[in-house]
């Protein structure tokens, strides 16, 4: 299938600036899905509110849109009554580490069977450019004026900390791995979680002075670096990118089911 | 029509149950698979009878991290093909209100049961209260219809919990069980008939699952993964759900067609109850477990000669209007007593061409016979 096929083109043009991460982690997702083969109709998305959870009104799975946090909260409802579905749910820094950081880490806590994508871009979009809790220390927003006094969460540890069984880290400049880390993510069995860095030159670009979009591609690419790698090595303040936590652990829905076995012999 | 006699899931016959085994119960029976929910007292028997139940019967039950996970993931269920619920009391329910919203925008059935207990705030916990009928109506932004019945009995915890979800299905609408700490914790006898008659979802592929030709109908609804690709959403959307969120019309037609398919029904979801209304003087509108009390008294004042009745209402959203036009035009005088300050006084008293007043009483106990006695004889 050709990537349009997945789309629902009656929706286009978007709604994304130019220059916005979002379409090009939408690009990939779709090309991780094509080529994983997963039949349209076997896909739930399910998505929150912000401008990356846009993404489910323009790609033909089925989808639900939801409120501002909660998606992870519906898309476990979703699973649990049709667990041979594949329910992908991606979200923005606010959205799933700010008001829905509770189901974030119960989600992982859970490790249901979902994959978790953090289209992260340091900022709120869609609300005009306040901070978020990946914004970081010393970062402008419109909500932090004179510099933002709060340290970022670390997505990464955090979803390991919260029991995630499988979790990685990419960019936006990082197409190819993206798209290798997303299947990867799609197919593992457990909660997955994909932290994607991505730019707002919008709001977060502009408040920050760090250019335009391929200005701030560029700097995605110059800090960060492959998990162990020699840069890294040298330089300890890269951000690493790769695949931190990979394992086979017992899946929420598959656990469930044993204890109705369980509790219907008696 | 999709109405359905099924076999029932409890053996036929007596059983001495809490209101709140009996909602569990109700539920099973009209079907309900999927249950979430996060303890709250005094509602948190419900989901620890579902836990063990559902395990039987096959159903999913989630202990949530909070109620605001737990609604959500029950409107997820729902989009899945389950009929499923949720239970709390005041606090978890004002967190639900966002998710309610969001249910009655995309038309979700789900079934909330709210044990009431003596608020505002963490209030009296483990005391009764009839405070959040209000909220249940206003609770979340927007213009919006909702069901709430109001069960005075176990037995009629059970009936109203199946009777919920068929509302619900029927007319794809959050409907809330409003029971009170004194039913739910209330042990007395329930008779479980062998069927019961249940509404299962009406699903037409290739009809608009969002919107119908008149202005207040119900559209099917299909489930995900079995064949036509949907489109939910919260913002306002049209009849195949794609977002319209500038476009007048638009969001004119769903939220009138979302008002107007609950409240041209009103006629046949609205349900009261009447005891001796024939020649009735003073007539007291009562609901919940304020209404067994209202009967004590009413029979207690017919006894000594005095011509009094009640109306109960069953429903309390939509509210029953016609049978309170009814009454404030055959009775002298209408008398609400109510365990809140007067939440449902103010909708008698819109319909009610006669004198009501209220007789409130929020110290998280049940109002005394005796006072609605005494209120009654003093206008006699
Ligand atoms: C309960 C609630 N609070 C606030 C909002 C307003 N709101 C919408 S999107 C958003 C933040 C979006 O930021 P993020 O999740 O990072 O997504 P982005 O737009 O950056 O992609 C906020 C605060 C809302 N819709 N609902
Ligand atoms: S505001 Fe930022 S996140 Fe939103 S579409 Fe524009 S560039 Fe993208
Ligand atoms: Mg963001």
């Amino acid at each position: 299938m050709s990537v349009r096929e997945y789309l629902r083109e009656r929706f286009m043009p978007h709604l994304w600036c130019p220059g916005c991460g979002h379409g090009i982690i939408m690009n990939n997702l779709i090309r991780a899905i094509e080529s994983l083969g997963i039949k349209k109709n076997d896909i739930v998305m399910v998505t929150g509110i912000g401008c990356s959870s846009r993404i489910s009104g323009y790609l033909d799975f089925h989808t639900l849109h939801t409120l501002h946090g909660r998606a992870l909260a519906f898309a476990t409802g979703v699973k649990l009554a049709r667990p041979e579905l594949k329910i992908i749910v991606p979200m923005g820094d606010g959205d799933a580490i700010a008001i829905g950081g509770n189901h974030f880490i119960h989600a992982a806590r859970r490790n249901i069977d979902i994959t978790a994508i953090i289209m992260n871009n340091r900022v709120y979009g869609m609300t005009g450019g306040q901070f978020s809790p990946l914004s970081g220390y010393g970062t402008l927003a419109t909500t932090a004026p004179y510099g933002n006094i709060y340290e970022a969460f670390d997505t990464v540890e955090l979803a390991r900390g919260a029991g995630a069984s499988f979790v990685a880290r990419t960019t936006t400049y990082h197409v190819r791995s993206m798209k290798e880390i997303i299947e990867k993510a799609i197919m593992h069995k457990g909660f997955s979680v994909v932290e994607i860095l991505s730019q707002c030159p919008t709001y977060f670009g502009r408040k920050n002075k760090r250019g335009d979009a391929v200005e701030m591609l560029k700097y995605l690419k110059e800090s960060t670096a492959p998990i162990g790698s020699e840069r890294k090595r040298k330089n300890p303040a890269l951000i690493e990118r790769g695949i931190f936590v990979e394992e086979d652990r017992p899946e929420y829905c598959a656990e469930y089911e044993k204890i109705v076995e369980k509790a219907q012999k008696g | 029509m999709s109405f359905q006699e099924i076999k029932g899931t409890l053996p036929a016959g007596s059983y001495y149950f809490s209101g709140n085994e009996a909602v569990a119960e109700g539920a099973i029976a009209a079907g309900c698979r999927y249950y979430a929910g996060y303890p709250i007292t005094p509602s948190s028997e419900i989901m620890e009878r579902i836990a063990v139940r559902f395990k039987e019967v096959g159903g999913v039950f989630m202990q949530m991290e909070d109620e605001l996970a737990s609604i959500c993931s029950v409107i997820g269920a729902v989009w899945a093909g389950a009929k499923a619920m949720t239970a709390t009391s005041g606090p978890g329910f004002s967190l639900m209100q966002e998710a309610i919203g969001y249910a009655a925008i995309t038309e979700t059935p789900l079934v909330v049961v709210d044990i009431q207990r003596a608020g505002p705030g963490t209030g009296q916990a483990t005391r009764v209260g009839s405070g959040d009928y209000m909220q249940a109506k206003w609770g979340s932004h927007g213009d919006y219809q909702v069901i709430a019945l109001s069960p005075w009995s176990v037995q009629e915890m059970y009936e109203h919990s199946i009777e919920a979800f068929n509302l619900a299905e029927q007319y794809r609408v959050p409907v809330f069980v409003m029971g009170e700490e004194a039913v739910a914790h209330l042990r007395e006898r329930l008779e479980v008939q062998a069927t019961v008659r249940v509404f299962n979802r009406v699903k037409k592929h290739g009809t608009p699952p969002f919107g119908t030709d008149s202005m207040d109908g119900v559209p099917p609804m299909p489930a995900f993964g079995e064949g036509e690709r949907l489109l939910v959403t919260g913002s306002t959307h049209d009849e195949f759900g794609i977002r319209k969120t500038d476009d007048p019309r638009a969001h004119a037609r769903l939220v009138e067609r979302i008002n107007n398919k609950i409240l041209a029904n009103r006629g046949k979801i609205a349900n009261t109850e009447s005891w001796y209304l024939d020649g009735a003087e003073v007539v007291v509108v009562a609901y919940g477990f304020t209404a067994r009390s209202a009967l004590f008294a009413v029979e207690l004042l017919r006894k000594t000669g005095k011509r009094a009745g009640l109306l109960r209402l069953k429903t309390i959203w939509p509210f029953p209007e016609e049978a309170i036009r009814d009454v404030g035009r055959s009775a002298r005088k209408v008398l609400v007593p109510e365990m809140n300050r007067g939440q449902i006084l103010g909708e008698v008293m819109k319909y009610a061409r006669c004198e009501v007043s209220g007789l409130n009483q929020t110290n998280g106990e049940i109002i005394h016979p005796q006072r609605i006695v005494r209120e009654v004889e003093a206008v006699l």
